[in-house]
């Protein structure tokens, strides 16, 4: 009966960590801004730099509290799978919730064009993109979640995930070999993942869905700890089924579908930071593991934003690629080392 | 304490996970205190059926505590803290299983016998007037077998509780069980162990081509 008390110090530890992350992703950048103007921008009114003002302002502040809402909510919509799927390998990414919103998203962007009118008008408004992403990947859940219904096996259930991404893949290929290239570079631009582009209003939409993702993700906290039981354990503690999981569902889609939506498809966060966080904390309990997951999405996310924006140099790598090339050998490091998951 | 007693697939796991709400009725209507289960909220019925199924649990990463506690959800709030109470029940539990030694260890560090008596901990916690068992002693052998039924008898004597398990140990149930539910495939009979041998049930719950139920010393043996 360990309690949150036992925790403090790792909580501590994990905000401290999220804060000075923060701090360094916002003072390093392709300019070369000096941290005492950096802090200077920050808490004095006076700028000292018109243009390192603007850059701080409106381009790495933004971009600081994308990572963080992305990588918080990428990692607690991969947690939020892994329990109720009772899978370890489950995760937004790879049960083909990323494919479906980029179905979503290809459809916008490249459909849109091929129906014209009204339509495009609506659809290329900034809710577009994330009600068509949102949209993409609660189809490509309710699919899965149906499918689990029939299949008992959750590798089954994984394999279909699998399919389901290629099946989005196909076709949005398609969709993109009648493309013109204008609308194919944006797709191809959105799919490398982005965390940098978003406006303060940009902001204000994504945090408004994150809190609700996350919201419902909190309610569920008590339900989460019986399902690890399993299902009718859960039943038997008076859980009602098919609530939670439509819960769980509407959770997940807001959280991945609208950072899919503005940031682009990023791989592995949802799947990584939950094992990560087991591994540093040896618990279950979803009352912790929900507010390390966020803190732990948090970091990584920030601090592969920082690896892609090589700082000092004028180029900024795909943060798609990074989170992979940090996420996967991390886990395949942690699982040789521990020889098994804990889950 | 009853235990249902019947053939492989004569529909024992069925019967028990009806009743206890896991599953939906194929027909009929099931009444608990004289109330229609299907009135019965899940919540309320959380707090008189407590289960252990054959069905492991997903989370073998579970501590002791962790997994004993979480019997304590049909009482606690809505974020599922545990209060004071909460903790003494969980106590008490461990104690009444005598697995305080075990308060240390994680699910998967557990053998067969103790993770049984770590889940009939947990349906203690729960605090119920009914506790429910499918086949809690599949997979153990024949000492601890006896054990956990032993400690089932303790149990429903102890705190008063009924206590229902579905099991294939025929033996062990004739001098533990209070009554037994005795199910065939055309019909179900429920009696004393005494008055079931006496009538002559035994002899018709298996095939008559392989064992043969011996009244004097109340076991099963192969033909000769």
């Amino acid at each position: 009966m360990q309690t949150t008390r036992t925790y403090t110090t790792v909580f501590i530890l994990l905000l401290v960590a999220t804060v000075a992350v923060w701090f360094l992703n916002i003072s390093l950048g392709s300019v070369n801004i000096p941290f005492r103007e950096v802090l200077g921008v920050l808490f004095s009114s006076e700028a000292g730099n018109d243009s390192w003002n603007y850059i701080i302002m409106e381009y790495r502040i933004p971009k600081a509290f994308t990572s963080v809402l992305a990588g918080s909510g990428l990692a607690v919509s991969g947690m939020l799978m892994q329990t109720m799927f009772r899978n370890p390998l489950a995760g937004p990414y790879v049960l083909g919730l990323s494919s479906g919103a980029s179905l979503g998203v290809a459809l916008v962007l490249m459909g849109a064009t091929m129906f014209g009118g009204v339509a495009a008008s609506i659809l290329f408004s900034e809710w577009g993109l994330v009600i068509a992403s949102s949209l993409g990947s609660l189809l490509v859940l309710l699919a899965v979640m149906l499918a689990s219904v029939r299949l008992k096996d959750t590798m089954a259930i994984l394999i279909i995930g699998l399919m389901f991404a290629s099946l989005t893949s196909a076709v949005v290929s398609v969709l993109a070999y009648f493309s013109p290239a204008a609308q194919l570079q944006q797709y191809v631009f959105w799919s490398y993942g982005s965390v940098g582009d978003l406006s303060w209003n940009e902001l204000g939409i994504l945090s408004f869905f994150w809190f609700l993702g996350i919201a419902l993700a909190l309610f569920s906290i008590k339900n989460l700890n019986s399902l690890l039981l399993g299902e009718q354990y859960a039943r038997s503690l008076g859980m009602n089924i098919s609530r939670n999981r439509a819960l769980l569902i509407i959770s997940t889609s807001l959280l991945a579908g609208s950072i899919t939506a503005f940031a682009g498809p990023i791989a592995f966060v949802g799947l990584a930071v939950p094992h990560l966080i087991r591994q540093v904390i040896p618990v279950n309990d979803h009352r912790i593991l929900l507010p390390a997951v966020i803190l732990g999405g948090a970091i990584l996310m920030l601090l592969c934003d920082i690896v892609a924006q090589l700082p000092g140099s004028e180029h900024t790598l795909p943060i798609n690629a990074i989170t992979s090339l940090v996420g996967a050998p991390v886990v395949i490091w942690l699982l040789v080392r521990k020889r098994k998951f804990l889950f | 304490m009853v235990a249902v007693i019947g053939i492989n697939g004569v529909g024992k796991s069925t019967f028990l996970r009806t009743i206890s709400g896991v599953q939906e009725a194929l027909s009929g209507k099931i009444e608990i205190k004289e109330e229609n289960r299907e009135n019965i909220s899940s919540e309320k019925l959380a707090r008189m059926i407590s289960l252990v199924l054959t069905e492991q649990p997903l989370s073998k990463n579970l501590s002791v505590p962790e997994l004993v506690a979480l019997g304590r959800q049909p009482y606690t709030n809505w974020i599922g803290s545990l209060t004071a109470e909460d903790r003494k029940k969980v106590r008490e539990a461990l104690a009444l299983v005598k697995i305080e030694d075990l308060q240390t260890k994680k699910c998967y560090e557990l053998s067969d016998g103790q993770m049984q008596k770590v889940l009939i901990s947990r349906a203690l916690a729960q605090d119920t007037p009914l506790m429910i068992l499918d086949e809690p002693t599949s997979h153990l052998d024949m000492y601890h077998k006896a054990q956990v039924l032993k400690l089932l008898k303790d149990l429903s004597l102890s705190t008063q509780k009924a206590v229902i398990f579905a099991t294939h140990e025929i033996n062990l149930a004739l001098q533990l069980c209070d009554k037994i539910i005795l199910m065939k495939p055309k019909e179900v009979v429920q009696d004393t162990p005494q008055q079931l041998i006496q009538k002559g049930h035994f002899e018709s719950i298996f095939p008559q081509d392989l064992i043969v139920f011996d009244r004097t010393t109340k076991s099963f043996r192969i033909k000769t």
